[in-house]
Formats: C-alpha cells, structure tokens, sequence
C-alpha cells in the first residue's frame, strides 16, 4: 500500500486553516471514537469478544470493516496523488488489483478459513501445515504489522503538519492513544464498530470535492477536454490502451505486470491472506455473511476511485499551478503531487465541510491503524504466545494478555515512528520488506486449501524458499540496477513494474518448492484434511436460499460490472 | 450483532451525522449572511448548507431507525 513520501513533505508550508467549527467536528469524532470504545467494554468480556468480535458481525459490519481497515488516510493521499501522477491508471489498483481477489476470497477461500474455525491466517497454516509455518508467517506478519504501523503513524503527522501545520508530536501521541484506548477497551468488537464509523466519514468527507470538481468541469467530458487542453499529447484517462508497451505509459509497465503481478499475485495475496482484513471477515455470524462481506466490500472498492482517483484527476483539469515531483516542488518552493487533495479540499471546501473532510483523514489513519493493532495482538497471542509461552491459562488471562498486547503494539509502533523521523530510509527498506511475504503467502495458503497432496515439509519450505527469494531479487537490484532487466523483463521497467514481476516470481518460486517438496515427502492423511482442503470438506450447498441472498449471485453481478467499468475507460 | 441491549452501530453512525448536519448547516448559513472575505470556489453553490442538510437527513433517519 502506498504512503506519502515523509522526506519531502516536511519541506512544504501549511495549505489549509481550520474554523473554529472545523475544530469542533473533529474534537466531536474523537469523543466518539472514545465513547463507543467505553461503552463497548462491557461487552467484551471472553477471548471470542475481544479476538473476534464474538463471531457474530453481519456480513455488511464485516464487509465495511473489511474495507476501512485497508483504507487508510494515506491511501487516500497517496493515491490521488498517483492519479495526478500517472492519471487513470492508477485506478488498476482498487479494480483489477482487488475486485478478482476479494470476490476469490469470499467464494473460494472463506469457506476454508470459517469452517477451519481458524482465529488467524497463522493459525490456519497451522492447522494446514504445521507449527514451523505458523511460526515463519506470524513472526513476519506480527513484525512487519508494528512496524508499518509506526510508518504510517509517522507519515500522517508529517501530513498534519504539512496541511494544518500540527505539531508532529502532538499528532502522532493524540491519534495512537486514542485508538489504543478503544481496542484495548473493546477489542476487536470497537475497532469494528469504529472502523464502520469511520468508512461513512471517509466517503462523507471526500466525497464532495469529487461532485463539487466535476460540476465545476463541466461533467466527465468536460474534465477530459481540459485535462487534453493542459496536457496536450498525454495519456490520463484510458485504463489500458497505453499498456502494450513499457514506454507508451507513464508508469513505466507493461499489461503483463498489471494483470500477473498486480491483478494475481500481489492482489490475491493483500486480499486473502493479510490478516489485517482477513480478520473482519473471520467475525462474520455464519458462512454465508462471511462469504458476502468480501463482495459487499469489492461493490464498495469499486467505488473507492471516486473519491480518491477523480481528485486527482479533477486536479490535472482544473489547478491553475502544476503540480510536480517532491525534488522540483522542495527547489522551487511549488507544491507536489502529495498535496493535490488537501489543495482540491481547501478549493471547495468552507469551514465545517474542511473539518469533515479533515476528519475523514483522521478516520481513515485511525482505522488502519486499529486494524494493524487488533490483528497484532490477535496473532502475538494465538499464534505465538498460547502455543509457545504458556499453553494452558485461562480465557480472562487471554484477554488481558491481548490488552497489553495493543498497548505495547501502539508504544512500538510509536517507537517506530520515532525511529523513521530520525533514519527516514528505514520507510523504503520496511515498505519492501512487508512486500516479500505478501506473495509467498498467497502461494502457500491457496495451495493449501486447494492441493490435498501439499505436506507440511512442502508448505513450510515453500514458503521460506519464495520469502528468500523475494528478499535475494531486491537484493540483487538494490546491489545492480541493470538487473532490472532480468527481473521486470525490460530494462525501461521502473520501480512499480519491478515490484510486481518479484512478487510474481516469488510466488512462482513458492509454489514450485511446495510441490517439488511435497511429492518428496509423505501425504497428509485424509483424516487429517477435513475441513482445511477441497475435496475432504463438506461444503453447505445455498440452493434452498433465493437468488438474491445467495453470494454467488452478488459476485456474478459485481465481476460483470467489474468488467463493464473496464471496458469503459479501456 | 445479536447480543441484548448493544446499540447498533448503525444508532452512533446516525446521532454523529445529526451533530455533524446541525454544525456544517449552521456554519454554511453562517456564510450565506455572512459571506468571507476569500470565498472558496464554487461558493456559490453554497455546498455547506446542503451537504450538512443531507447529514441532517440521513443522521435523523438512522438515529431513528437504530434508536435504543
């Protein structure tokens, strides 16, 4: 997921200044937040509450939840400011890289994790696999949580104090307290709560600059004429005719790396098997709800452009400056790309409408963070805690350890963020880093649940073989850039291409070690499967229920207009 | 979300709209009597009223539905 360059955003002056109403709409969000976080207490008593919101979330509690907890306030930046950038194309990331995965996790997969009864991603590799693979993918995934965390805590400060001119403490120390109070009051339950919250406030606070912009371009066609007039020559608003060639698009990828790196591998594995989201899923009250909140949430993700690509389009039309690079904006005192939807908020927004629009940013850097959080505390005490410190406690015991769990994960991820302001590098290497897991994972995991014949040696070294050679390919650029070439296919591939072709070769690698390992090794017995692959689990048959409540349906619906919207704006 | 007396998440989501309506409202008519010196633009749309009548709108109708 993308963030906002931290170095070069520090340099910029303050865009916007808040009313004092402004002020009180998110001094009222706050108290919010907090409130539903106290009232929730009550009603998070057992490990089931507070681990997984008792299990008994509607499939439309999950599948928003789901969603906000991957949309982040960066996100929201960051991607207008993609779309600035590279235009359209920026759309690829909420259509073609998420739509297929999250309609695949909710008809294929999650029968798989819920009849599993499986707390955790971790904790389906174990039941799957076996210890050493838990082990391998909660240590990462717990690692890597806080850390990025820490990141994005960070780079939202510097964003708040960019465009309101906040304090970086004051920023980093308010919001992370706030949202340490509510999980570790409520658990899963008032991170969920307050994610759903915080899902209407993002589409309530952003989505104005969208319909505002396009009334003041003059529709759809008005914005593309002007965007032609300011940038005559260039491409902004197809989806795919500039992708025959590396060097037909600015980007700098060719289709193959969109549809295979992207589309496949780093989007099936974001979306099925980061426990980030996973985990809202897992609280669905029966299958059924869970297999229907992934499709709610892709019905919703194909939306997301709305608020946050058409921005930066609107920005391309309408701006009267040009908005550049961070090196060229530092030197020449201008604004960079980063700040295309502060600038398009402080265009059309008065007070009242900044603070809600403010307080969607707010919003949506406290619910990734609640999600980050409540999924690091849920793996440290399932996946490593119980089965290696102390296996037999009670269930009270549990919960506590869970709460002091949050607390430390949000001072670590503080530290972290301390840690960035002082080596602001640390955000490339950490950023890549959480990507060499993404696509090994997906490669074990799907072989799991859809190869009886996968061991447990298979899975184990499968997984540690793609991790590695993810790493050693980064490694092997970082120390010689020509190899680019060899790596994304082309030596005009920039960086973005680069990242998709590693993390398709490291699935391959991961797959193909699984295999080669497994045919090596003894099978599973079948007894030992029911539940946790195809073909041994019993899957509930939905032809009693009506059309219109069956999953399968919705996905059909949401994967035709998926396609439709891409023929569209080919 | 069956358990006893637990309010619906969907009742926060429409009490914080209703403030939300009233303070956005309020602040918009405030600048329809009282234009700024530095509008912004299309301020002659007067988002502000609308917008906030719209949560006005929706924050009454769920606080409604969902009420404990």
């Amino acid at each position: 997921m993308p963030t906002v360059p931290a170095l070069l955003l520090a340099t910029s002056s303050r865009l916007l200044s808040l009313a004092p109403v402004d002020l009180a709409i998110i001094v009222v969000y706050f108290a919010m937040v907090l409130g539903i976080g106290f009232y929730l207490k009550r009603y998070t008593q057992t490990g089931e509450d507070f681990f997984m919101a008792g299990r008994e979330m509607t499939a439309w509690v999950a599948g928003l939840s789901f969603l906000a907890a991957n949309l982040g306030s960066l996100e929201l930046m960051g991607w207008a400011a993609a779309a600035y950038q590279y235009g359209i194309l920026a759309t690829h990331w909420y259509w073609i890289g998420a739509i297929p995965a999250m309609l695949f996790l909710g008809i294929v997969m999650m029968p798989f994790y819920y009849i599993s009864k499986t707390h955790s991603v971790p904790g389906y590799l174990q039941l799957r696999f076996g210890e050493p693979s838990r082990v391998l993918s909660a240590v990462t995934f717990g690692f890597m949580t806080v850390l990025m965390s820490g990141i994005n805590m960070y780079s939202m400060a510097l964003v708040m104090k960019v465009v309101l001119g906040w304090d970086i403490n004051f920023s980093i120390w308010v919001s992370s307290l706030t949202v340490a109070v509510y999980v570790v009051l409520g658990g899963l339950l008032s991170a969920i709560f307050n994610e759903v919250l915080q899902f209407v406030l993002i589409w309530l606070g952003a989505i104005l600059v969208s319909i505002i912009g396009l009334i003041e371009a003059g529709g759809w066609d008005g914005m593309v004429n002007r965007i032609a007039q300011n940038f005559p020559g260039q491409s902004y608003t197809h989806l795919w005719s500039g992708l025959g060639s590396f060097s037909d698009n600015p980007m700098g990828i060719h289709w193959t790396g969109i549809v295979l790196g992207l589309g496949w591998v780093i989007s099936f594995g974001y979306w099925t098997t980061d426990f980030l989201v996973v985990q809202r899923v897992l609280t669905a009250k029966d299958l059924r709800s869970a297999k229907m909140a992934p499709i709610i949430g892709a019905g919703f993700k194909m939306m997301v452009p709305f608020i946050v690509i058409l921005p930066g389009l609107l920005g391309l039309a309408l701006l009267p400056m040009k908005l550049t690079g961070e090196a060229e904006a530092v030197a020449t005192g201008g604004h960079s790309y980063n700040e295309v939807l502060p600038l398009m908020m402080a265009r059309y927004c008065g007070p009242g409408l900044l603070g809600l629009g403010i307080t969607a940013l707010i919003a949506g850097f406290m619910s990734g963070m609640a999600g980050n959080v409540s999924a690091f505390a849920t793996v440290w005490t399932y996946d490593i805690y119980r089965p290696f410190i102390k296996k037999t406690a009670t269930d009270a015991h549990y919960v506590s350890v869970g709460r002091w769990c949050t607390i430390i994960g949000v001072l670590v991820s503080i530290g972290t963020a301390y840690l960035v302001m002082q080596f602001l590098s640390i955000m490339d290497y950490v950023q890549a880093l959480f990507s060499f897991f993404i696509a090994p994972l997906f490669g074990t995991v799907i072989l799991g649940m859809m190869w009886k014949r996968a061991t447990n040696a298979g899975g184990f070294w499968g997984l540690l073989a793609g991790t590695v050679s993810s790493i050693g390919m980064w490694a092997w650029v970082k120390a010689d850039p020509s190899a680019i070439s060899y790596i994304a296919l082309s030596s005009q591939a920039k960086d973005m291409a680069e990242n998709m072709y590693r993390a398709l070769w490291s699935w391959i690698i991961c797959v193909t070690v699984t295999v080669v390992v497994s045919y090596m090794t003894k099978a599973k017995p079948a007894s030992e499967l029911v539940g946790l692959v195809y073909g041994h689990t019993e899957l509930p048959s939905e032809a009693h229920l009506p059309l219109h409540q069956r999953p399968m349906f919705w996905a059909i619906i949401i994967a035709v207009i998926f396609f439709i919207l891409n023929i569209i704006f080919w | 979300m069956h358990r006893p007396g637990l309010i619906s998440i969907w009742f926060f989501i429409g009490v914080l709209l209703l403030i939300y309506g009233v303070m956005i409202t309020g602040a918009g008519l405030w600048e329809l009597v009282s234009p700024p010196e530095n509008p912004v633009v299309m301020a002659n749309l007067h988002a502000g009223i609308w917008w906030g009548a719209l949560l006005l709108v929706i924050g009454g109708f769920y606080s409604y539905r969902f009420k404990p």
